[in-house]
């Protein structure tokens, strides 16, 4: 259970997911930006532009700091030398917040680039807490937790995902990253309703609110299978999604994330304005 | 049943292994192309980061070629770490025994050339000495003096020409290249890493001083076609010499 009181900072405005292409755009005018979220491990090298480039945002903007390979949700140990890198980062950037996912991503020494599911379980649940407990002790600050987007579901699951995530913030003191997108992508998968996903999710634990598009497909019997992508704008239902999550839990910390055929600095502004709206709208 | 991470290990990187029982659609069945779809994550992830790491390896054996031929490294040499940025390490050791490549036999020398432009890139940032330092010194010392050299600089020597096939894939008014031996020297004097023609000596010279041997012996290791003057003002004015010891 985590001691450190250091907890998540960002600013309850629109973040947008940092790419180094849209650099000059955003110190020229940031536009409704008020935060920026960069992939821990693009910056684990020892030096040059990336670096560079992160010191002079992190002058300007509160940094979220989110890694996508960490392996959380992995078998084995975690992996040390990730872990230091993950401290010398979060060290010398002081980020207003430091997230990972639901997931695992190595396995004997093998790295998918990929986040692969788990079964939620009380196994599962308990590799999971003390993987968080590691994390937090080694970074003396709390981190946040983000719900997946499933393709498939585990036959020996024996608990919800929202059950599953609220048994880790009691036992592990951590708070949650609650990608709605995700929760929209998952719920059509698995054909459960998204907004009894809300309805049942600890938003009191929430600290910071993923927004993204994804692609449509079909499994072989003619299902929708939704796929993550981050290729394209947020959709209308996830927007509306959004809206009835922000009904509930007030204003939170919102970020646009787009990461594959990444658009000119002005649509992820667009984005990034529709996201302040929504805000407005639980403010006022 | 239980689906361990190291049968979904197996399964995801062989498309031709059943998609394990255990794993289930919302009707309780096998999730089979489902499960294919973090197979398809996975193979165009790290196909994707090889495409971005190795761009005139792919320009050489254009892109179909190169898709097929990332597929069999990616199974191969799955990554060893989640720095993406340097996925890739085992390219050139691989390019050299992949039988469909051998038609093309500077292409592991090119795919090295690739490698340490992106270490470079990512190297520590170092504060170079003064353009006039090495001037300034007493000549007695100059021989017993040792040069620290920046992080990003690496020198790489081949039996074909990679400077020229490097830029004629990089540039548009480059000139086509001649079938010769060639050295080159990657320096990154801002951000972004420079390549410079070298010949064998100069690169065995820099090799010398960046494992700490005095200039004189770095000197003496390589042979009578060393322009040691030359050698030094490149360095120095890439800025590539980060202390005089």
């Amino acid at each position: 259970m985590l001691d450190a009181t250091q907890t998540s900072q960002l600013p309850p405005r629109p973040g947008v997911g940092y790419k180094p292409q849209h650099y000059s755009d955003i110190m020229a005018d940031p536009g409704p930006v008020g935060w920026l979220e960069v992939h821990a491990e693009n910056y684990m090298g020892d030096g040059g532009r990336p670096i560079a480039q992160l010191r002079h945002l992190a002058e300007r903007f509160p940094i979220s700091v989110h890694g996508v390979g960490l392996s959380i949700g992995g078998e084995g140990d975690l992996d040390p030398d990730h872990l230091a890198r993950l401290k010398h980062l979060v060290g010398w950037l002081n980020p207003a917040s430091f997230s990972e996912h639901l997931a695992w991503s190595t396995h004997d020494a093998h790295f998918f680039n990929d986040l692969l599911p788990l079964p939620y379980n009380e196994a599962t649940l308990k590799r999971v807490a003390a993987h968080i407990d590691q994390v937090q002790e080694t970074l003396g600050r709390q981190m946040l937790l983000e719900n997946p987007s499933s393709y498939l579901a585990f036959a020996d699951s024996t608990m919800s995902e929202t059950d599953f995530l609220r048994e880790i913030v009691k036992r592990t003191g951590c708070g949650l990253l609650l990608d709605v997108n995700n929760v929209f992508v998952s719920a059509t998968n698995l054909k459960t309703s998204p907004q009894a996903y809300i309805d049942d999710f600890p938003l009191d634990a929430v600290g910071e609110i993923h927004l993204g598009g994804h692609d449509e497909d079909q499994d072989e019997t003619g299902a929708p299978l939704l796929i993550d992508s981050h290729g394209k704008a947020v959709v209308d239902p996830v927007w509306a999604l959004l809206d009835y999550t922000l009904a509930k839990s007030g204003p939170k910390p919102l970020l646009i994330e787009w990461d594959t055929d990444v658009p000119e600095w002005p649509v992820l502004a667009d984005e990034a304005a529709r996201a302040e709206n929504a805000l407005t709208l639980v403010a006022s | 049943m239980t689906v361990s991470q190291a049968l979904f290990e197996d399964t995801i990187l062989d498309p031709s292994a059943p998609v394990p029982e255990g794993l289930i659609n919302p009707d309780g069945q096998t999730a089979s192309k489902r499960f294919d779809v973090y197979r398809n994550n996975v193979a165009v992830s790290l196909s994707d980061a090889l495409e971005t790491a190795f761009p005139v390896v792919r320009k050489l054996v254009g892109d179909q070629f190169f898709r097929a031929m990332a597929g069999v490294y990616l199974r191969k040499h799955p990554p060893k770490s989640p720095l993406m940025m340097f996925y890739g390490d085992a390219m050139p050791q691989f390019l050299a025994r992949f039988e469909p490549a051998k038609s093309v036999p500077y292409l592991p020398d090119i795919a090295t050339v690739e490698l340490a432009l992106r270490h470079a890139y990512h190297a520590a940032d170092a504060t170079p000495v003064d353009a006039q330092a090495l001037a300034a010194l007493d000549p007695d010392m100059l021989m017993s003096a040792k040069l620290r050299i920046a992080p990003a600089v690496r020198t790489i020597t081949s039996t074909y020409p990679i400077h020229a096939i490097y830029r004629a894939n990089t540039q548009s008014d480059a000139p086509k290249p001649v079938m010769q031996a060639e050295s080159l020297l990657i320096t990154r004097a801002g951000f972004d890493p420079q390549i410079h023609l070298i010949n064998a000596a100069a690169a065995n010279c820099i090799r010398a001083l960046q494992d700490g041997q005095p200039l004189g012996q770095a000197m003496a290791l390589a042979d009578d076609t060393l322009d040691l003057g030359a050698v030094l003002g490149l360095l120095l004015g890439q800025g590539a010499i980060t202390e005089i010891y």
